[in-house]
Parts: structure tokens; sequence; C-alpha cells
């Protein structure tokens, strides 16, 4: 039964028709463009789908969309502001620290979030935070890089 | 140089591709300048027999397209996956042309465009194509030189470029540029003299470190890949999947499936699949077709498999042999006999198998994640049983390929469906297909008997592999009687292997490099000696003895025969042309068998390095990659049923796991080019069981370098 889902969506408020048991990563793919958020494994493992809900990091690939009913969802694609990077984003390009690029849309969301939560971590507290994000061509310390340079810049 | 052609069909390079093609060709591509060249045979680009491309191959080899606007546009058959021939390419057209890099755009994988290109693998891109794509280059630069000097009315030798403009030395003013020349033109050029391309003196983007050209698109989201597509009417597609490789399809019900609204069921002899527009529908709906199978699966799983390999009565090939394996035997003083295994492995790319396949007119278009643009594209006509001028294959970004994208069975899948169904049909493979589908590195055995004498020297080596391939079995080391000798390698034993198996990230070379190398190190701790003494002392190959130097003098490696009880290891190879050496530091944990790789030092000479930062990036990512086949990595199996299903059970290397990475790359600028996407990966393996042996006086000889397996050696100490 389909019923009327509103959410914030990148900074906009938007509302949608839709099955409430459909999965949050394809709604945002398929009923929005927003193709930035990957599907890696549909089982919440490898976090290439991460999108910031209400501030937090989630895996949208496990999530019904009518969870996000009310909340703010941030994709890669409005993390950036009329063409301005994000610190993290211009980070990264700076690092070097991606390869096939497939998990960065993940990855950077993911470290937004833990720069939410800890603007200044250390080495240990950006592993123990990105640990559960998967990189298979092995970016991993440009990453980590990127994340530590970020945090920098972002206290200003 | 031949003059101007337009609008005309001289010097065809193939007699083979009929004029008509050129023609289409040309409507696709608009105005501007076309270099062709024809200088080199594509053939010589492939490492292995390319007898696919025969026909297709040397019609519009490597071009170039100089636009109105100035932009130079390199065509390739090589897709991008990572190892950043994106950038390491640009640079290479940049340099040779003198324009800027952000002058230049390259397209990569489109079978319509681009020209035929056997894969992206065997880090083959920069030591080949590269060197290719140089001399067109240097061509296109050439022509572009002689219509300048018409244009200007001055000789070649009073112009030189700057950023794409031609400019009379003795007058600045007197002037144009790449653009202006190809103006409002269609201009075909080819070349019978191919020009040099510059030495390594006159770089001045080759050789220095550029970051990666697609990042942005990368960071932004916006980097297309195969599953961003969506064309309108476009259907998801789940297949059903039998339960085992040796499953034959008996009957299948799909009346429960067929009650979710909007679902379409689509069958073709044993391909049945469920489409509709949304993906959640599709993975509701395959759980409730029901199916039955028939077929018995081999009596083998992932404990038995290496017994069953040495049971199989291959037969062996000869791969190198020297002196006499007895005479070697009757002067070695020690005898060591040890025996190496190891299991399949993953590819486990982020970015699952996917593939978008829709009509236009009578053609099929897929677009799709894989390595081997053009072979995919005469398998899909094959497939279809259409001529393959009807297919055409786009790559796009892909998302991890590591060789496991030269398979390609899921654009063939997508271009059979989107036929029956009649809409443009998406394709992405669950996490559980790409473990079940994939073409796993093969699991293999090695046996290796090796003798030493009382001063230290290798007096005999015998080596033997089973099933997996003879890559980077040298021997390296000066021994007077040795013999390698590969049983039934590769692809070649369909019966032996449970599923198929295909190259992986320096396929073969980890597992023989590993072998290779413990038992150097086996040797060198019985002998009392340090391990990288007795290596030097067995050593009269210069380029690994100089890796090996430069590896020790970057971790500040301080001598002491093994086991020092300090966790260092040592090993050295060769893959893909290039030659890599490592140092790693390690530490384990005795009580719970954990080893953590505190830090690497990593020398490479791959002879001319096009672009330091692309291959310190790639050195590191094998170093990093490679602790998942050293430590964890295994695919576990019954038969043809793959039981290893998600990433929660095949354990890939995360941020914890990473050492501290130090890198050197030789300074062989005036050397051809080598391989730089694979080297260091091999080393690993061998790396990571010398540094425990270093640690504990435990030896690791299977892979993976499990917890289990540790504890176990640990008490044998």
């Amino acid at each position: 039964m389909e019923q009327m889902i509103h959410f914030e969506l990148n900074g906009k408020k938007v509302e949608k028709l839709l099955d409430p048991n459909l999965i949050l990563l394809w709604v945002l793919r398929d009923q929005f463009g927003l193709t930035g958020t990957k599907f890696g494994c549909g089982e919440g493992v490898c976090g290439s789908c991460t999108v910031i809900i209400d501030n937090e990091p989630v895996r949208s690939c496990l999530l019904p969309v009518s969870d996000v009913e009310g909340k703010k969802v941030m994709t890669i694609e409005g993390l950036s502001q009329n063409d301005k990077l994000h610190p993290i984003q211009q980070a990264f390009i700076q690092h070097d620290a991606l390869q096939c690029g497939f998990c960065t849309p993940g990855m950077i969301m993911n470290a937004y979030g833990l720069l939410l939560k800890n603007p200044s971590p250390d080495r240990k507290e950006i592993l123990q935070g990105m640990e559960n994000n998967l990189c298979r061509c092995g970016a991993h310390w440009q990453i980590i890089d990127a994340i530590e340079s970020a945090s920098k810049v972002m206290k200003g | 140089m031949k003059k101007e052609n337009t609008n005309k069909t001289a010097n065809l390079v193939s007699p083979v591709r009929p004029e008509i093609k050129r023609r289409s060709f040309f409507k696709l591509m608009g105005g501007g300048i076309f270099i062709f060249f024809n200088t080199w045979d594509p053939l010589e680009l492939m490492a292995s027999p390319a007898k696919k491309g025969k026909d297709d191959a040397p019609d519009f080899n490597a071009f170039i397209r100089i636009d109105e606007n100035g932009i130079v546009n390199g065509f390739t058959g090589k897709i991008e996956m990572g190892q950043g021939p994106v950038t390491s390419l640009v640079q290479e057209l940049a340099d040779e042309l003198d324009v800027t890099f952000d002058q230049v755009n390259l397209l990569m994988g489109d079978t319509d465009l681009c020209p035929w290109d056997d894969g992206t693998w065997g880090s083959l891109s920069t030591r080949f194509f590269g060197e290719a794509f140089r001399a067109a280059a240097a061509e296109a630069r050439a022509v572009l030189m002689q219509l300048g000097s018409e244009k200007l009315q001055v000789p070649i030798s009073q112009l030189e470029v700057k950023e794409g403009v031609i400019i009379d030395k003795n007058n600045q003013n007197n002037r144009v540029t790449y653009g202006q020349l190809a103006r409002g033109k269609k201009i075909e050029r080819y070349m019978d003299k191919k020009p040099p391309v510059k030495s390594p003196a006159e770089f001045k983007i080759i050789g220095k470190p550029h970051f990666r050209h697609d990042a942005r698109l990368k960071v932004t989201g916006q980097a297309k890949y195969t599953g961003d597509f969506h064309p309108e009417g476009m259907l998801y597609a789940r297949i059903l999947r039998p339960p085992s490789h040796a499953s034959k399809l008996v009957s299948v019900n799909t009346a429960e499936a067929e009650k979710i609204p909007g679902i379409r069921v689509v069958r073709d002899g044993d391909l049945a699949a469920v489409l509709h527009e949304l993906r959640d529908k599709v993975d509701e709906a395959i759980v409730k077709v029901k199916a039955e199978y028939s077929g018995d699966d081999m009596k083998v799983d992932d404990k038995t498999i290496h017994d069953y390999m040495l049971n199989a009565g291959a037969k062996g090939d000869i791969v190198d042999e020297a002196g006499d394996l007895a005479t070697g035997k009757s002067i070695s003083k020690t005898m060591f006999t040890s025996q190496y295994r190891g299991p399949y492995v993953a590819h486990a790319p982020i970015e699952t198998h996917s593939a978008l396949a829709y009509m236009e007119g009578d053609r099929v278009i897929v677009r799709g994640s894989t390595q081997t643009p053009y072979p995919a594209k005469e398998d899909i006509a094959s497939a279809l049983k259409i001529p393959k001028e009807k297919v055409r294959v786009i790559v796009p970004f892909v998302g991890g390929g590591f060789g496991g994208k030269s398979a390609y069975q899921q654009m063939i899948e997508a271009a059979r469906l989107t036929r029956l169904a009649g809409k443009p049909v998406m394709l992405i493979w669950t996490r559980k297909e790409e473990f079940f589908y994939d073409v796993f590195r093969p699991a293999y055995v090695i046996k290796l008997n090796s003798g030493l004498d009382s001063n230290g020297k290798i007096t005999m080596w015998d080596f033997n592999v089973y099933f997996a391939g003879s890559r980077g079995s040298d021997t390296f080391y000066d021994v007077p009687h040795r013999r390698t000798m590969a049983y039934d390698e590769g692809n070649s034993a369909p019966k032996v292997h449970p599923f198929f198996t295909g190259p992986w990230r320096a396929p073969a070379n980890g597992n023989n490099t590993l072998a290779r190398e413990s038992q150097v190190d086996i040797m060198a701790s019985a002998a009392g000696i340090d391990p990288l003494e007795f290596r030097l002392k067995n050593l009269k190959d210069e380029k690994l003895i100089a890796v090996l130097k430069a590896a020790a003098d970057k971790f500040g490696y301080i001598p002491a025969k093994g086991p020092s009880g300090r966790g260092i290891g040592i090993a050295c190879g060769s893959d893909a042309g290039t030659y890599v050496a490592a140092f790693a530091e390690v530490k384990v944990d005795k009580n719970t068998g954990h080893v953590q790789v505190i830090r690497v030092a990593c020398a490479q000479d791959m002879g001319m390095c096009v672009n330091p930062q692309g291959t310190k990036i790639q050195m590191d990512g094998c170093i990093i990659m490679g602790l998942g086949y050293t430590l964890t990595e295994e695919v576990l199996f019954t038969g043809g049923k793959v039981t290893t299903q998600s990433f929660s059970t095949y354990e890939i290397p995360r941020f914890s796991w990473v050492p501290k990475i130090e890198t050197v790359i030789l300074d062989r600028q005036n050397e051809p080019p080598q391989g730089g996407g694979e080297p260091a990966i091999v080393l690993m393996p061998g790396l990571i069981a010398n540094a425990i042996f270093d640690a504990t006086g435990a030896r690791m000889y299977d892979l993976p370098m499990t917890r289990e397996r540790l504890l176990a050696a640990l008490k044998k100490v």
C-alpha cells in the first residue's frame, strides 16, 4: 500500500507517494536520481551506501524508506554547496584518497558523520570510526590522512 | 608524411574493415583533425595470443582527435577501474603533444569509438599501450606541425609549441592554435614515417606526480558506474541461480512470484528471470521462484581440495631447467622439503558485476563493468547469434576489477534479457551472486625441494606447482641444478576446479613467490646466515639486488639471523617486468594468533615511471590488498556449492590492519616502462610468513595464515 512519505533530502523538503517498505538506497537512486549512494553488498556490511540521517551515518541498503519520515537525509550530492566542495571532499582529492572510487561516497559520508560527533579525532579514533567501511583497492592510508586534514580545516 | 585526405579514404590500414564503417564512424565523431596511425601492430601489444583481435584490430588503432576548441581527445579501449590509466595516459598524451594536462580528454572503453583492445589486465596499460599511445601522440604532433607550417608559411624548424599553440620562433605574433587548425575541418592524416617520441630529458609532465584525474567526479558522487544509468522504461532484473555449479535446471515454478504486481517473468532455456521497474520488487520476487535441479557435486571441498589436486594425475610441463637435479642433490649438504598450499580467493570488488542492456534500432547496447569490452562484445554477439557489428559495449567507470571483471557473464545475461523483455534491463549482481560466479584465484599446491652446501650456497632447486600457474615461479637465485614444473596450468583443468577460476591481481605469482621466498628463508635460518645476506650471496640478478638494497635502506634494516624475535621479514620478486622487494615488521600475539603488520618498506624498479604518485598509490594498494589473501581470505565450498557468500564471512583488509608504508621507486627513466598495478602484491604472503617466522620461529606454509593456523604452528615450535 503506497503512502505519502515526507522527509528533508539534502536540505530540501520532499514528499513522494511510495510503498513504505521500499529500501531507502533504491529510492534515493531511482526515485530521486541520487546515484552517488552505492550498492555494494545489500547487507549493511561494506558501507558504500552510507548516508547521513539526522546527523548519524546510516547504511541505506537495509532501511525502509518509511523510517526516514520527518527526518533529514543527506547524501554525497548534498555535501557540496553550489559547486563548492566540502572540506572532506577537498581533502580526499588532495590526498588521492581513492582509486576505483566506488566506496568513496560511503567513506566520505561516514567520515562526515564521524567528524560531526568528534571534530578532532586522533588517528586511532579515525581508524575505529572507519573500520566498518570497506575499500578493496587499498586507499586506506590516504583516506585516514584526508580525514585527519579535513578535521583540521573544518576547525578553521 | 602524406598529403591531406579530405572525405577520401586513402591508405586504409586494414583491408578487412569496409569503408562504410569508416563513414559511419566519422558521422558519429563530427569534425576536427583525426590522426590515424598504423605504424604498430596491436598484436604486439598483447602478452597473450590475441587471436580474437585479428580481424578487428588494425583499422582505427589508438587514435587522437583534435577538436575545434583545441581539446586533444585520446581514444583507448582500456578502462579505468582504479589503477589510474585515466591519469597516466593523459600525462603521456599531454607531454608528447605539448599541451597542458587539462587540454586532454580521454575516452575509454567504447567499442564503437575506441581502437580494439584485448583488455585492461596484466599491468599492460602503461608498458605496452602507453608506449603506443605516446608514439601516436608524437605522430599527431608532427601532423599538427605540418599543418601549422602550411598555415603560418614558415618551415617546421622555425616553429615551437606551447600549451597547444604553434608559434613562429622569429615572430611571436605569427601563431596558430591546434584548435584553429581544426576549425571547420574534417581532416584525416596518416603517417608513414614514425617521428621519435620525446626523450626523458624533454619530459615536462611524464615522470611528475599527478593526482587522480577523476577525483572530483568520484568525491561528489557524479562519476557514473554501470548501475548509475537509468534510461526510460528500464527494468531491474534478478536471475534464478542454481545452488551449485554442478546443478542443472529441471523445472521452474514462477506462480508465486507472478502475483507481485508489475512483475514480469522471462524464460529462455536455463535463463529464468524476474523483471520490475523497482529493484525491491525483483528482490522480493526472485525468492518466490521455486525450482528443481539435478546434478551431482564433485566430492571435494575446501578441506580436501589439495589432496584432490595431488591425486588428479596431472601432467607436468617443464617451465625452466638447468643442470641436473640428481647432481644437485649429491652435492648438497642439507636438503629441505616443503609443501605450500593455498585456497581459492575471491576478487571481491566493492562494485558487483553490473550491466545495462538496451536496443537502439537493431543494435544491442551494453554498458557493463568489465575489464575486457572487446571480447565481451564478441561473446554477446555470439550469445545473441547476431553479427558483432550489431553490438556496442560501453564501459563507464568500473568499481574495482583486480582481474575478476575480465569475465562479463552479467553483460551477456543483460543482453539476452533486454531482447526477451523489449525494454532496457539493468542487472546488478548481489554480493552472493558475486561470490558464486567469481572466477576465483585458483587453489594450489607447491612442492619444493631444495639443497644447500656447506658454504651457504643453494645447490639444488626442484619446484613443482599444481593447478595455479607458473607466473613468478622464476628461481631468480643462482642455482646450478634446478627445475621448475607446472602441472596443468590455469584453467585447463576444469575437472579439478569445481568452478571457474581466472586471473586475480598478479595471477599465481603471489603463491610462487611465497614458496620461493619462504624456502630461501628456511635455508638462510638453517645456514645461520642473516636472510638478506643469504639472498645477496645467492643472487646474481642485478635488478633484484638493487631493489633489495633499496628496500633495506628505506627500512633501516639491521642484519640478524632468523628467527631473531624481532618480527622482521624479507621478500623479493618480479611481476609484469617490474622488480620489487620489501621488508616488513610484524607483531604476533602468541595467545590469540593475531598478526599486526607494523610497517612495510617496499622498493620497485619499474623502468620509466609515468606517474610517481599513481605508482605509490598502487604500491600501497597492493600491500594493503595483499594482507587479505595473506591473512584471512579463503573461499569455502562443498563441491560446486560456494558457501562463502558475504563480506561478513569473507574478511578483506580493514583500516585497523594497515601498516605504515614507505615506498621507493628506483630512478630508471631511461628504461622502458614496466607494470605497476600488480608487482608489490606478489610479495605479501612470503613477506609476512617470513616476518612471522622471525617473530616466533613458527613457519607458515599455508594460506591464509589464519589465527587458528598460526596457533597450531606455534605449538610445533
